[in-house]
């Protein structure tokens, strides 16, 4: 009886295939890991140099060997000859998977109701099946930080990597509470307000936040001292800025609002970055003087006043990194963050140099957002986040020719690749008509 | 004595007019350049020689003829002045959005000369833009074609007055959130879009035969003929019924654009580039057999859901299927590196330099109907050109110099801080823009919808 069942079984696996042809055509590429050699390639690893016809061993998840003579014992060898091997580039500001179609109000998840909103996590709402995101991760951006927006304290961003079914698959170890520092800028063209009432919104926007990080502060004071206090979940989040276990991201961006916040902040015990700094380069010396480090972008952006040179959001990162501010940059996009590495080569060529521009996507992007022990190089013993390239990633003309995220191979497909797949010669094409 | 006086001045005036209508023009000899011509393949260290505005001679050692400039371009890239398909830049209102059908509005009237982004496009290597009423109406308002001269004030000469005309059409969303859910009216669906196409130029050949009727009977004896009353809007669909305009049409998705092709072959209508065409790659085949092509972004998709199925490879399939392919803007952002987004056709299917260059002068020149003068450097041509530090298409690459008709808008070396032409008397602090909203497609329409500030930043 157990044998005829077990005949059973086997006949019925035999007859699978068949089964499956008859309903699902093809067959899907999901990423795996496993041990990858990568070999015989010119491996960039920005902390330590260029390393030529070197090789990378990637096994569980991290990076276990980098050099010339490396064993090839039990891994898959991938031949990278005559290529570029870089980390992962690390995007410090999106809204990557918090939004689907951005005209769609449905859709769109990275702004909540309410000024003062510190606990809405942005780890909550990123979608893992996002359409936007294995369309950003064959470009070679493996990492980025969603970001909430909206009002004053919006929420509190998190950083992820692109592979992953569930928000703590894909949580890549860094969260930052989000304040957008009251803004003296205008919103736009339609923004027609007069300079006075700017003027005043802004002193009242302040005055309320400084109160509130009064309140903060003495919340945390008694929650310190053991005091029962009722359920407060915004303050319970401020105050974990206050203690110095969540650091303070401040996006602010007009020159003027930039000195506020170095101001502001001045009395603050508290870690702290700045995101934007669209006109650091006015205030770059106090900016570098306060050991403030920024998360800027994006660089193919306008100029903010009708006065500036055509080229200062290009010119912007390298004058604040030639000031001594350490600077990573970010698109602030959420279904182009694929562009990041031509945000990076603008910045370069005007000003920021490769070499810089390389380390603002990657490592000091991880050494801001305090991931610089797992990610932002090539280095043993990391979170293996890598690409190969026919050359160098920031060109247009570069084909990534593989991407492995967290020791994933990342399958090279996504809608854009599908529909070039299908589409490039079509089947019933024009004489069918 | 008065009336001498007023003759005096009139005729004063007259002739300052003529003297104005000369657009300036340049003679310059560029010397020892990595030549792209688009058309004639790359030349190395060749020169290309200018006079009086036009191309006279590309080769090499070329000596400067008396008094004409050299420019040592020695290790730099030469390449025609960048076009840009689709800009909304230099117009001070995009929208007429009061009826689906505006043929009669005319951008020409609402060219702002003043406007810091021709400078900024000129500092990209653009010379020419495409310059669009918006996307509100099925049958929007006339284009200008504009020549980035900057410093004139007057707008008449930043308009390409030899271009031949062209008018805006608008299919989906657009136009039925406008009129159908902003207005109540007619088209609400892409049905109601086909039915206000094919309803107006049916009307355009009512009035055209009530002309034609009314021409050939009123000089017969004792004709009592009475001419039909003008009417510049259906006139204006005459004219395109005739071939006198090229439509350029904003599109998305694929049924629509295949309507538009199928209403234009009933009509007989063979001038027509699509817009945007987000999914012209599923239609590419018959966009390359029956119209002048497409004009797309190199990677815009998912800010709204008609472009939600979209490629970045979308240029590369329309060109290998044989359809004409220029890459656009539609952003004051975006004009300034045309020549990167040209670029992304090579990540994005291969392209060769060829002919990604050619997708943003050359081919958008097919277009809009000015090919026999610009885009590409070729003896005879205006000398739209622009000088780049390194090829143009690597994204490393710098735009150094910007002639339009042999005369230089734009030098990297001379540029000042300050490029404003007018600054305003009333604005104490000058405005700072903080928001991406270089977005206009949708200008002039925020009032009919709850959401006017989600719809700047996300509508194009």
């Amino acid at each position: 009886m157990k044998r005829l069942n077990q005949t059973f079984l086997i006949f019925l696996m035999a007859m699978m295939p068949i089964f499956a042809m008859a309903q699902i055509d093809g067959e899907f590429v999901k990423p795996r890991s496993g041990k990858f050699l990568l070999q015989n390639a010119t491996v960039h690893t920005i902390t330590n140099g260029v390393l030529e016809n070197a090789s990378v061993l990637i096994e569980g998840g991290k990076i276990l060997q980098v050099g010339t003579s490396i064993s090839a014992d039990g891994a898959e060898v991938i031949d990278c000859n005559g290529m570029v091997i870089y980390p992962g580039m690390i995007d410090g500001g999106t809204t990557l998977g918090m939004v689907e179609v951005g005209s769609v109000a449905e859709t769109v998840d990275y702004a909540e109701i309410g000024n003062i909103t510190p606990n809405m996590q942005a780890l909550t709402t990123v979608n893992p099946n996002a359409e936007a995101i294995p369309v950003t991760r064959v470009s070679g951006v493996t990492t980025v930080m969603s970001v909430p927006q909206g009002g004053l304290f919006p929420g509190t961003a998190a950083l992820i990597n692109l592979v992953g079914y569930t928000p703590d698959q894909m949580y890549a170890g860094a969260k930052a509470v989000v304040m957008n520092f009251p803004n003296s800028g205008r919103r736009g063209r339609w923004d027609r307000r007069s300079d006075d009432e700017i003027k005043k919104e802004t002193e009242k926007a302040l005055k309320d936040a400084n109160e509130l990080w009064q309140k903060a502060k003495t919340f945390h004071e008694l929650s310190e001292k053991g005091a029962e206090l009722e359920y407060y979940p915004e303050m319970e989040q401020l105050a974990k800025v206050i203690s110095g276990e969540l650091p303070l991201m401040i996006e602010v961006n007009a020159a003027k609002d930039i000195q506020n916040a170095i101001k502001w902040i001045e009395d603050k015990d508290v870690k702290v970055f700045f995101s934007g700094v669209s006109e650091g380069w006015r205030v770059a010396e106090e900016i570098a003087e306060a050991g403030i480090s920024v998360i800027t972008g994006p660089i193919q952006a306008l100029p903010t006043r009708q006065s500036d040179r055509y080229d200062t959001p290009y010119a912007n990162a390298g004058k604040m990194a030639k000031a001594g501010v350490k600077v990573a940059i970010r698109t602030n996009d959420s279904e182009n963050v694929r562009n990041l590495p031509f945000h990076a080569a603008y910045a370069a060529a005007y000003g920021l140099g490769k070499e810089e521009a390389w380390k603002a996507v990657t490592i000091n992007a991880a050494e801001i957002l305090g991931v610089s022990d797992q990610l932002g190089s090539i280095e043993e013993g990391k979170m293996a986040n890598l690409i190969v390239a026919t050359e160098d990633p920031f060109e247009t003309r570069a084909q990534i020719m593989h991407v492995f995220i967290n020791g994933y191979r990342i399958p090279l497909s996504n809608r854009h690749i599908r529909l070039y797949q299908e589409f490039l010669e079509r089947s019933p094409d024009l004489k069918a008509n | 004595m008065n009336k001498l006086n007023y003759f005096l001045t009139a005729l004063l005036g007259l002739s300052m007019q003529f003297a104005f209508a000369q657009t300036p023009k340049g003679s310059v000899l560029i010397k020892n350049a990595t030549v792209l011509t688009v058309t004639n393949g790359t030349l190395e260290n060749t020169d290309v020689l200018v006079e009086d505005g036009v191309i006279k001679r590309i080769a090499q050692d070329i000596s400067a003829p008396n008094g004409v400039e050299t420019i040592d371009a020695t290790g730099k890239y030469v390449m025609p002045g960048i076009i840009d398909a689709h800009s909304h830049v230099a117009l001070d209102v995009v929208n007429e959005a009061t009826n689906p059908i505006v043929a009669e509005v005319r951008m020409k009237d609402v060219v702002n000369p003043y406007e810091i982004g021709i400078y900024r496009a000129l500092a990209g290597g653009v010379t020419i833009s495409h310059a669009m009423h918006g996307s509100a109406n099925v049958i929007g308002g006339q284009n200008a074609t504009l020549k980035h001269r900057w410093g004139s004030t007057d707008p008449a000469d930043i308009i390409m007055q030899d271009a031949p005309r062209t008018i805006k059409f608008a299919l989906g969303e657009n136009p039925t959130r406008v009129h159908g859910r902003g207005n109540g009216i007619q088209p609400r669906s892409r049905m109601g879009v086909e039915a206000i196409l094919r309803n107006g130029f049916s009307e355009a050949l009512q009035y055209k035969k009530a002309w034609e009727t009314y021409e050939s009977s009123k000089d017969e004896r004792g004709s009592t003929a009475v001419a039909p009353k003008y009417n510049e809007r259906l006139q204006t669909l005459v004219d395109i019924l005739d071939g006198k305009i090229i439509i350029h049409c904003h599109s998305y998705r694929a049924d629509e654009i295949y309507m538009l092709i199928n209403v234009a072959r009933d009509f007989g209508i063979t001038k027509l580039v699509f817009q945007h065409t987000n999914e012209g790659f599923k239609v590419a085949p018959e966009i390359a057999e029956y119209t002048m092509g497409a004009s797309v972004f190199a990677d815009w998709w998912a800010y709204k859901f008609e472009v939600y199925y979209s490629t970045a490879f979308n240029a590369a399939i329309l060109q290998k299927n044989g359809a004409l392919t220029s890459i656009n803007s539609d952003s004051a952002e975006l004009i300034r590196h045309l020549y990167h987004e040209a670029g992304k056709t090579q990540r994005y299917g291969g392209l060769t330099d060829d002919e990604a260059l050619a997708m943003i002068t050359i081919n958008p020149a097919k277009q809009l109907g000015i090919d026999d003068k610009v885009g590409s450097l070729e003896e005879g041509k205006h000398a739209d050109i622009a000088i780049f530090e390194g090829h143009p298409l690597s994204t490393y690459a710098v735009p150094q110099m910007t002639f339009v008709d042999g005369v230089k808008y734009f030098d990297i070396k001379e540029d000042p801080d300050d490029q404003r032409q007018r600054i305003s008397a009333t604005e104490t602090v000058e405005p700072i823009y903080l928001g991406h909203e270089d977005h206009r497609c949708m200008q002039d329409t925020e009032h009919l919808f709850e959401t006017a500030n989600a719809l700047f930043n996300t509508e194009k």
